[in-house]
């Protein structure tokens, strides 16, 4: 039974299709890389997932709760799906701390001395125990995007969606993030992960898929892909990024 | 050109003036607490609520914007009787103030809520909070801190403005001078005085919601 099942979801912006049908399983424990040109689709599968984007057609179920349904309720949903950005998105005017405790208090209705423990435990896991009190402005960019992936996961995701969350870094920051994210895929979190990242796509997924013209052109085990890609746009694209 | 001042013959209706004084102060704070109160519901409702009621704030909005503050002032008071809605110069003067004010300033927070990074929105709703939680706990300190030096000259403007609701016979400052200038004719003298006290307060007003502005946005 997979976590999330995605059923030949089409999506358009105006006249322009930017999905195609697109159909994928992801298994509880997978972690999922995204990868593709610009405009492939990528970012906007990502968003559809929790409901940040609606779709025309087809369907998709995440941990039992159909997106798109008429009576969804997106904050359930989305109390089991977390998400990270490439612009990190820290609330600038709360520190790290509250950043990670402000969804549990105002959702969860968790005390605020419950919150903080929270908080130092996630943020500790991704190496930011010192930082609690710092706001965003006085984070590097890795520091802030390790920030909010301790903010998601204070909530208790099920699945965490990285929308290229190392696109915005500068190269020697990459690897901090990165190795927080491996851990965490250690750890057994369900992660679907649109990166440009191709060495961590190929070490550390479970999965690849390959967008193109808004389908999925290619999936399969990241390395068995990688070493030979079946269809010539898979093989241009990874003599291109590789 | 030999006028010799005489500010003594105000001197006996120092009560006059500090009542207008008081009035003007009080108009002032009550007009803009109630007054941004209604913008940043007005903000709000443009912004993150539903299509029609964000139309029918942008036609208040509108309408206030592009009339005179005396004809929405004669219009509440003189005009509103006809609908049977008679209201004392007092009660006209505050919501004149309020109505005015609230305008305004919902034009003014909405620009600070839509210079919010769209992504700090979608990640508050990522983390599973509602549209109106995401307003307030994300998107409203924000927007005030982007915005409160525009709000602090609104507020000024608005309190220099409230000179007009002496028109209706509402107590206030302007309307103290009249009161003293037609009984003693120290025209010069009284509307010096009272222009010094206009003067006195607009700066008072600007260093006092400086200050005010340091405490509330200290962080960061």
């Amino acid at each position: 039974m997979s976590l999330v099942s995605i059923r030949d979801v089409r999506k358009s912006f105006g006249p322009n299709e930017v999905l195609k049908g697109v159909s994928l399983d992801i298994a509880k424990g997978d972690v999922v890389a995204i990868i593709g040109r610009s405009g492939s689709g990528k970012s906007t599968l990502l968003r559809c997932i929790n409901g940040l984007e609606t779709y025309q057609s087809g369907s998709i179920v995440a941990d039992g709760i159909e997106v798109a349904g008429a009576n969804t309720n997106l904050r359930e949903l989305r109390r089991h799906v977390g998400m990270v950005f490439q612009q990190f998105n820290l609330f600038p005017h709360l520190t790290a701390a509250e950043n990670v405790m402000l969804a549990p208090t105002v959702v969860n209705k968790v005390s605020k001395a419950e919150a903080r423990a929270t908080a130092a435990e996630v943020l500790a896991k991704v190496g930011l125990s010192e930082k609690m009190d710092a706001y965003p402005s006085e984070l590097s960019g890795g520091q802030q995007q390790r920030v909010a992936i301790a903010r998601s996961l204070a909530m208790r995701p099920k699945v965490l969606l990285c929308d290229e969350i190392t696109s915005a870094l500068d190269p020697e920051l990459v690897n901090e993030v990165l190795r927080v994210v491996e851990q965490l895929a250690r750890e057994g979190m369900t992660l679907i992960l649109v990166t440009h990242e191709m060495r961590f796509a190929r070490d550390v997924g479970t999965k690849l898929v390959f967008m193109h013209h808004g389908k999925v052109h290619e999936e399969g085990v990241p390395k068995e892909v990688f070493a030979a890609p079946r269809t010539p746009e898979l093989q241009q694209f990874v003599g291109q990024v590789g | 050109m030999s006028y010799k001042l005489q500010f003594a013959e105000l001197l006996p209706y120092w009560n006059v003036l500090l009542y207008g004084l008081v009035f003007t102060i009080v108009l002032t704070i009550v007009s803009t607490v109630v007054g941004i109160a209604v913008g940043t519901a007005g903000a709000a409702a443009r912004t993150f609520g539903p299509g029609w009621l964000g139309r029918i704030v942008a036609v208040y909005v509108e309408l206030i914007r592009n009339t005179p503050f005396i004809v929405q002032l004669f219009f509440i008071f003189f005009g509103l009787p006809a609908l049977g809605l008679k209201l004392s110069e007092t009660i006209a003067a505050f919501l004149a103030m309020v109505i005015n004010l609230g305008a305004y300033s919902t034009e003014i927070i909405r620009a600070g809520i839509e210079a919010v990074p769209k992504g700090h929105i979608e990640a508050g709703l990522s983390l599973a909070m509602s549209k109106w939680e995401v307003l307030r706990h994300i998107v409203l300190n924000q927007a005030f801190r982007k915005i409160y030096p525009a709000l602090s000259s609104q507020i000024i403007i608005v309190m220099l403005g409230s000179a007009v609701v002496s028109q209706i016979s509402a107590e206030d400052l302007t309307y103290a001078a009249n009161y003293v200038a037609s009984r003693n004719f120290r025209n010069f003298e009284v509307y010096l005085l009272v222009a010094l006290g206009y003067l006195l307060l607009a700066m008072l007003t600007r260093s006092l919601l400086r200050a005010l502005g340091r405490v509330i946005f200290k962080a960061r």
